[in-house]
């Protein structure tokens, strides 16, 4: 029986709005090597980019002292990402963004990454560290979806 | 670390005669972005300015700040009464625009020809 192929790739990223980008690159880089389709690979950089932008903002609060952690495991089939940071991690789910409530201006423009990821990706949880930091968010964007 | 994100307008006119104000973006469309998104469109005459087209064809990255500043010139054209299309965005972030809701408020089109004959 053969070994499950797995391959990990790890990027330290420096808080700071627009280093996702370099996140964003990598996990495209390792998806495009894995086979996954163009699209599938849009999706991905989306998701990614949404993850470090919270963690930067949201997890780390801007503070460039601190870094945030991506790390990609490459399996057989899907594509796991983990994007760490040392916030507290979410306390509940924002609602689904709502466009007519955000054009009347009852609510902020803002405030639509977690829903993109949550609607790119196949799989996506937020774990909260259990010292009050270290803190990530889960993703899984699966190489067959499409047979699904 | 972002690109930076440069805008410009032409003036143009609709099939139907109509004049339209075309925003051309290039660069990065995220929380940098103000000025060239907001500022430029801002800068157009409310009076005389009644059709917009955004023109996305030089984006290759938008993220959820950049979304956020798309849908605010929306809210502000429509309390203006202006009509908003775009064209030029990639099939991932038509895609995106379909999933946040942008398509209510602003038709988009694969070109600026096909753009310009809604107005």
């Amino acid at each position: 029986m053969s070994e499950p192929i797995s391959t990990k790739v790890e990027v330290r990223l420096p808080t700071r709005m627009g280093y996702e980008k370099v996140a964003m690159s990598t996990a495209a880089s390792v998806a495009k090597l894995m086979g996954f389709p163009d699209e599938r690979i849009e999706d991905l950089k989306t998701a990614v980019a949404e993850a470090c932008i919270n963690a930067i903002e949201h997890g780390n609060r801007l503070n460039e002292g601190l870094s945030v952690g991506v790390v990609l495991q490459a399996g057989a089939d899907e594509l796991e990402v983990k994007v760490i940071d040392d916030g507290t991690g979410i306390k509940k789910q924002p609602a689904a963004p709502d466009i007519d409530r955000k054009m009347h201006g009852e609510e902020d423009p803002r405030g639509m990454g977690m829903f993109l990821i949550q609607a790119l990706v196949d799989e996506v949880e937020w774990v909260a560290g259990a010292d009050g930091k270290s803190s990530y968010v889960r993703l899984v964007i699966r190489l067959d979806k499409e047979a699904q | 670390m972002q690109s930076e994100t440069k805008s410009h307008v032409d003036q143009v006119k609709s099939p139907s005669g109509f004049p339209v104000a075309v925003l051309r973006f290039d660069g990065d469309i995220a929380s940098t972005s103000k000025d060239a998104v907001l500022g430029a469109y801002q800068a157009l005459p409310k009076e005389t300015t009644k059709l917009i087209l955004l023109d996305f064809t030089g984006v290759d990255y938008i993220n959820s700040s950049g979304i956020a500043l798309v849908i605010q010139l929306l809210i502000e054209a429509t309390n203006s009464g202006q009509k908003v299309c775009a064209f030029g965005l990639s099939a991932h972030f038509n895609k995106v625009f379909t999933m946040v809701g942008i398509t209510k408020y602003a038709g988009l089109f694969p070109t600026q020809a096909e753009a310009l004959a809604a107005f």
